[in-house]
């Protein structure tokens, strides 16, 4: 069976505190508290900038500190049974808060307020932000989460299906050897696209799948599409959510090739970095009028799949460069084993 | 039945494989119903060429084509001195398919039956060209062309080289560049497929807005009114007084 990977699919109380959403939602609810809080300690606007910046004296360090005690200790506080872990990332907070009080007194002016009122105040934020990330994550629960993906699970369009069925059709009785094998090919791409594909599969499994498709459209459209594939630097064993190339190549066939008389080439270019998988495609681009609904509807499709596996680690961004159509795709190297049934 | 004259058919596709599967659903037919194949082309424009010189009785034309699509096509094949009768295809198009009952044309859905296309066969014989309010009324998008009829054959004019168009009592002058073309089109209609492109300076006359140089003052013929210069042709044409306010808006008085 194939590992699922989906990352809010956890049980626990707390969030994990190594995803980079997490931290970018800890960091802006601290910093709008704060903000606010300076807020209601002046009135008007003169006094405002000063407040702010003392406020954020006091509360950056924590921050930041905190930060990085939740990250070193994130698998520690995640196996904690489920209230102790609550429990004790507040008496972490309130530890942080009593030692910098302590060592940051001397460098303040003036005189900080007491402890008790830091701390108190410390500990209503930790507590509201665990809370919203409990109700959160109830809320992209495994259950929800999954409905959400096989919903969103990457449709092929009709109009793919009964071309190549259509093109088929045309080789059975002049290469009939020929049908097969293309009939061969839409086998084996249904079956992806039918499956279930709540689960992670490999990038070498994508691009196969890709190769498949392309092979289909190119019976179709013969010497009009052009491939180029970049794919010397792609990250072995890398896991992406299935589906997220193939839909972008279909759109780009469909965009970009499909409307030129002339032959129109994608180029696909995929590589990794350290700890990223980037996926880059590029069509011809042949004005606003012909990219409808229907493309802003795969991007879509695929952008919130990819939240749902990555949260905010993975990207999708589109543009317009020399005449050329340009997707990037950007997701995290997951390295893994997956082996498929 | 057999002292008829066949059925002459041109398929009208860009994709190879799909020309040679209606080649074979042809062959088949062509069993019962006497026919024949009489061309293959692989965009509008080539079909357009080649029925300038060879007559057919049916078109058979796919929608979705580069350049121009198949309902753009079958308007340009109305400009024939014998328009043939047109059987459209498409492998998905709901929007099309609602379309094709509303207004009564002929449709066939890919991958194509056999039973199907024989039926559609009979009912284009004898020749029944498509309605234009139909094909107006299926049009999606502005055509990429106008055309005329010249000696037998369909003259296309690329919408882009169009610098302005005039009606004339009964005619509309199409001005290019190049030369000028007369034909039988409502500037009205024009002006809503357009709206974009082309903009009103006169009760009868449109411009291309790419094609506006400036304007200037002229009071020749007694009352003082603006000129527009254009792109590509050395024509200045009147700015009417209803429609000076274009003067300030395209930005170049």
């Amino acid at each position: 069976m194939a590992r699922s990977i989906n990352q809010n699919a956890y049980s626990g109380a707390l969030p994990n505190f190594r995803n980079l959403g997490v931290l970018l939602r800890v960091l802006v609810f601290v910093n709008v508290v704060a903000f606010a809080a300076a807020v209601v300690k002046t009135d008007g606007w003169r006094g405002l900038w000063p407040e702010l910046l003392e406020t954020s004296a006091l509360v950056q360090p924590l921050l930041i500190l905190s930060l990085l005690m939740l990250v070193a200790l994130n698998d520690w506080l995640r196996r904690l049974p489920d209230y102790l872990g609550f429990l004790a990332v507040i008496a972490l907070e309130v530890a942080l808060t009593a030692l910098l009080h302590k060592l940051g007194r001397p460098l303040l002016e003036p005189e900080p307020a007491p402890l008790e009122r830091y701390c108190l105040l410390v500990l209503l934020v930790t507590a509201a932000l665990l809370v919203y990330f409990r109700l959160r994550e109830r809320a992209l629960s495994p259950a929800l989460s999954e409905a959400r993906l096989q919903a969103l699970q990457a449709r092929i369009r009709p109009h793919f299906l009964y071309n190549s069925i259509n093109a088929v059709l045309s080789l059975i009785r002049q290469n009939p050897k020929r049908a097969e094998e293309v009939l061969e090919d839409m086998a084996e791409l249904f079956r992806v696209l039918m499956a279930d594909n709540r689960e992670l599969t490999t990038l070498e499994r994508e691009i196969e799948l890709c190769r498949r498709y392309l092979d289909l459209e190119q019976l179709r459209l013969g010497d009009r599409l052009k491939a180029e594939w970049l794919i010397e630097r792609v990250p072995p064993g890398a896991l992406i959510p299935p589906l997220v190339l193939q839909p972008l190549i279909e759109n780009a066939v469909y965009h970009g090739v499909e409307p030129r008389l002339e032959p129109g080439v994608i180029n696909i270019h995929i590589y990794g970095t350290r700890d990223r998988v980037h996926a880059v495609l590029r069509n011809p681009y042949l004005g606003e009028a012909d990219r409808h609904e229907g493309n802003k509807m795969a991007l879509a499709n695929i952008r919130e799949r990819l939240q749902l596996h990555f949260d905010a680690e993975a990207s999708l961004t589109t543009k317009v460069q020399d005449g050329n159509y340009e997707v990037h795709v950007l997701m995290p190297y997951l390295k893994g084993q997956v082996t498929h049934e | 039945m057999s002292d008829e004259q066949p059925l002459r058919i041109v398929i009208v596709d860009d994709e190879a494989p799909a020309r040679s599967r209606m080649r074979d659903l042809l062959a088949d037919c062509g069993r019962e119903i006497p026919l024949a194949v009489t061309g293959e082309a692989a965009s509008g424009r080539a079909a357009l060429e080649l029925l300038a010189d060879r007559y057919a009785d049916v078109v058979i034309l796919d929608i979705r084509m580069p350049e121009m699509d198949g309902i753009e096509v079958a308007q340009h094949l109305q400009r024939l001195d014998e328009p043939p009768s047109v059987i459209f295809a498409t492998a998905y198009d709901a929007y099309a398919i609602r379309a094709f009952e509303v207004h009564a044309v002929d449709y066939l859905l890919k991958p194509i039956r056999l039973a199907r296309l024989k039926e559609a066969l009979a009912r284009a014989h004898p020749r029944r060209p498509p309605q234009p309010e139909a094909l107006r009324r299926l049009q999606r998008a502005p055509r990429a062309f106008l055309s005329v009829p010249e000696r037998g054959k369909v003259h296309l004019i690329p919408i882009d080289d169009v610098v302005y168009l005039k009606a004339e009592l009964k005619y509309l002058t199409v001005r290019t560049p190049a030369r000028e073309y007369l034909m039988e089109e409502s500037l009205t209609r024009l002006e809503q497929e357009y709206a974009e492109r082309f903009v009103r300076v006169h009760r009868n006359c449109l411009v291309a807005r790419a094609a506006v140089r400036g304007f200037e003052r002229s009071s020749e013929g007694g009352e003082a009114h603006w000129l527009v210069l254009l792109a590509g042709v050395d024509e200045r044409l009147a700015v009417s007084r209803r429609q000076q306010h274009i003067v300030r808006e395209l930005g170049k008085g």
